[in-house]
């Protein structure tokens, strides 16, 4: 870290202790994470909107609360960023689309009331895939964000910017959201840990759906232990989401270090497959450090979980052609005048959608049309049970289960952005998670070619504690140059 | 680009397209017809699966209703939540007309 930001700790716990002891202010933690935004946002584009003052505004109220002896809460004055599809009232939130340009939610999302009651300080809404539909961040609306560690390629998504802007060190902690591996791949791709809760455990309430059955919100950070403390801060039930689990959460923090002596550890041979060399490695190398750290490691295969791919791509745009029908030129975003109510509502939607939206809009309501239901979403829906069972049986064996998170490093911008069965192929791995509604994280292990490559570990539905001791045993194991914040690469030609 | 099969037609973009009330330019017919028969020639192979006997799995909780007692709480502040609307007027959403009446 360069300048201004010398006195600053790195990483949130550290930033938190400092700010809670009275070391460090947190408007001086705001005010260097806001001059690193400023330096590095101009070439990364990792921010639709930068809440500067409203980020001052409240880490005064953290140093006022430090200064009064009133707890500041566990991310005390630790800057955050939120993926642009969480809604914060008065901050325009756009969720990458044209349909909701210049919109201001009248209220907040519950896990933005979360962190901030926790101390957290946000200082802007991050870029994404259009309602979270990509795996690039290049169908954003607003431009696509760029990777730190080359910005000639891209940062995964589809919470592209949330990826990007902890791996370039802007902000110690961000949120995503995850239908099919939207935080896992970003995080896998930009060398940052990106974690998907067990469905239901983090409240949905303000986050705008793309795939109601299969979308929760995960925690980004650098490290295992910010990324745990961050869950912890996030989970719990909320009256508001009516499928937020009522179970009383265990936080996985206080827990962290107690190792994997005795885990048993599946490595998911289905996955190896197809996957890159350098990702089949890392794979490896990662169960290796588990076995030497006590696991005891085996290979498994799960067949079934080959088949989520196909059954997503149905069920996911079934869901979203639902969802996505509230965008009707009515009560906020874009209205594009038309003869009457039918033409206006036509001509908004094709104003204000773009082509990826546009697809799985279409492909949903084609699944969903008379004479296609049974065979196309019905067949999906029992292949979803498939991919359920295929990982039941796996866990009467096995704790917790390891794969890759993508089959490939960062590709380069417009690699596929012309071929979208290519582009959905970056979520081969991640997506049967989703189905099964269980949790996943990805953590950063190793370069190739100098670009990071993510290790997955998979856990049966509430199995975050094991999950996360499982990640912090390999990331331990990990090359640490593999892993973010790092100075981002400068842009070798301006494009 | 791969040709247009049969598994998504022109005609399959035109009449969906109409049914999610969207107004696509000719040009996009079809283009989009060959990306979603493109994609659609992929993800079909579960089609083909025999499931006889398995139950379709909607949602990965069992959902059941939820329910609170019948009590008044806050709501949305009308004046916020109209003042993001495209059109409004008299405390309402304004639209154009519905069943042809005059406005």
């Amino acid at each position: 870290m360069s300048g201004a930001a010398r006195d600053i700790p790195v990483g949130a716990l550290a930033t938190a202790r400092a700010v809670r002891a009275g070391e460090v202010r947190a408007r001086q933690v705001a005010e260097a994470a806001l001059a690193r935004i400023e330096t590095f946002e101009g070439e990364l584009h990792c921010f639709n909107t930068v809440t500067a003052d409203a980020a001052l505004a409240a880490a005064d109220g953290v140093d006022a609360a430090v200064a009064a002896g009133r707890d500041p809460g566990p991310l005390a004055g630790v800057p955050i960023a939120l993926k642009d599809n969480l809604c914060t009232r008065g901050v325009v939130t756009t969720a990458g689309s044209r349909i909701l340009e210049g919109w201001l939610p009248p209220y907040d999302a519950t896990v933005v009331r979360s962190v901030v009651a926790a101390g957290a300080v946000v200082v802007g809404k991050t870029n994404l895939d259009e309602f979270a539909m990509g795996s690039s961040t290049e169908n954003s609306a607003f431009g696509p964000t760029r990777n730190p560690w080359d910005p000639g390629r891209v940062p995964g998504g589809s919470s592209g910017g949330s990826a990007a802007a902890v791996a370039a060190g802007l902000v110690p902690l961000a949120l995503g959201s995850d239908t099919g591996g939207s935080v896992r791949q970003p995080a896998s791709l930009c060398g940052v840990v990106g974690m998907k809760p067990t469905y239901g455990l983090v409240s949905r309430y303000g986050l705008i759906a793309f795939a109601s059955s299969l979308d929760q919100i995960g925690p980004f950070a650098a490290t295992v232990a910010d990324a745990a403390a961050l869950l912890d801060v996030i989970a719990g039930h909320d009256p508001a989401d009516s499928t937020s689990l009522a179970v009383g959460f265990e936080p996985v923090s206080p827990r962290l270090d107690e190792g994997v002596a005795g885990l048993r550890v599946g490595v998911i041979s289905d996955f190896l497959a197809d996957a890159s060399p350098s990702c089949v490695a890392a794979v490896r190398a990662a169960a290796d450090v588990l076995g030497r750290a006590g696991a005891v490691v085996e290979e498994v295969a799960i067949p079934a979980l080959m088949l989520g791919l196909s059954a997503y791509y149905l069920v996911a745009p079934a869901e979203a052609s639902s969802n996505l029908a509230r965008y009707d030129g009515v009560r906020y975003g874009l209205r594009v005048d038309g003869p009457d109510v039918t033409g206006m509502n036509g001509r908004t939607r094709s104003a204000g959608f773009g082509p990826e939206v546009k697809r799985r809009i279409m492909l949903g309501t084609y699944v969903l049309s008379a004479g296609y239901y049974d065979a196309y979403y019905g067949q999906a829906q029992r292949v979803r049970t498939l991919v359920a069972r295929g990982f039941a049986d796996a866990y009467e064996r096995f704790d917790v289960l390891v794969g890759p998170t993508s089959p490939t490093v960062a590709f380069e911008i417009g690699a596929k952005a012309t071929d979208p069965l290519a582009m959905y192929l970056s979520d081969l791995y991640t997506i049967p998670t989703n189905l099964a509604g269980h949790p996943a994280v990805s953590v950063p292990f190793s370069l190739s070619e100098g670009l990071p490559v993510g290790v997955q570990v998979l856990a049966p539905a509430l199995g975050e504690g094991a999950m996360f001791r499982a990640a912090a045993v390999i990331e331990r194991g990990a090359d640490p140059q593999a892993r973010g914040p790092i100075e981002p690469r400068a842009t070798k030609v301006a494009r | 680009m791969p040709a247009v099969t049969e598994s998504f037609s022109r005609d399959d973009v035109v009449y969906v397209a109409r049914l999610a009330r969207l107004d696509l330019e000719p040009g996009e017919v079809d283009l989009y017809a060959a990306q979603l028969a493109s994609i659609l020639d992929h993800v079909a192979a579960v089609t083909g699966l025999d499931t006889t006997d398995v139950p379709p799995t909607a949602h990965p909780l069992e959902l059941e209703n939820v329910l609170r007692p019948d009590t008044p709480g806050s709501t949305l502040d009308r004046d916020e939540v109209l003042a993001q609307a495209p059109l409004a007027e008299a405390g309402r959403f304004r639209v154009p007309p519905i069943l042809g009446e005059a406005p």
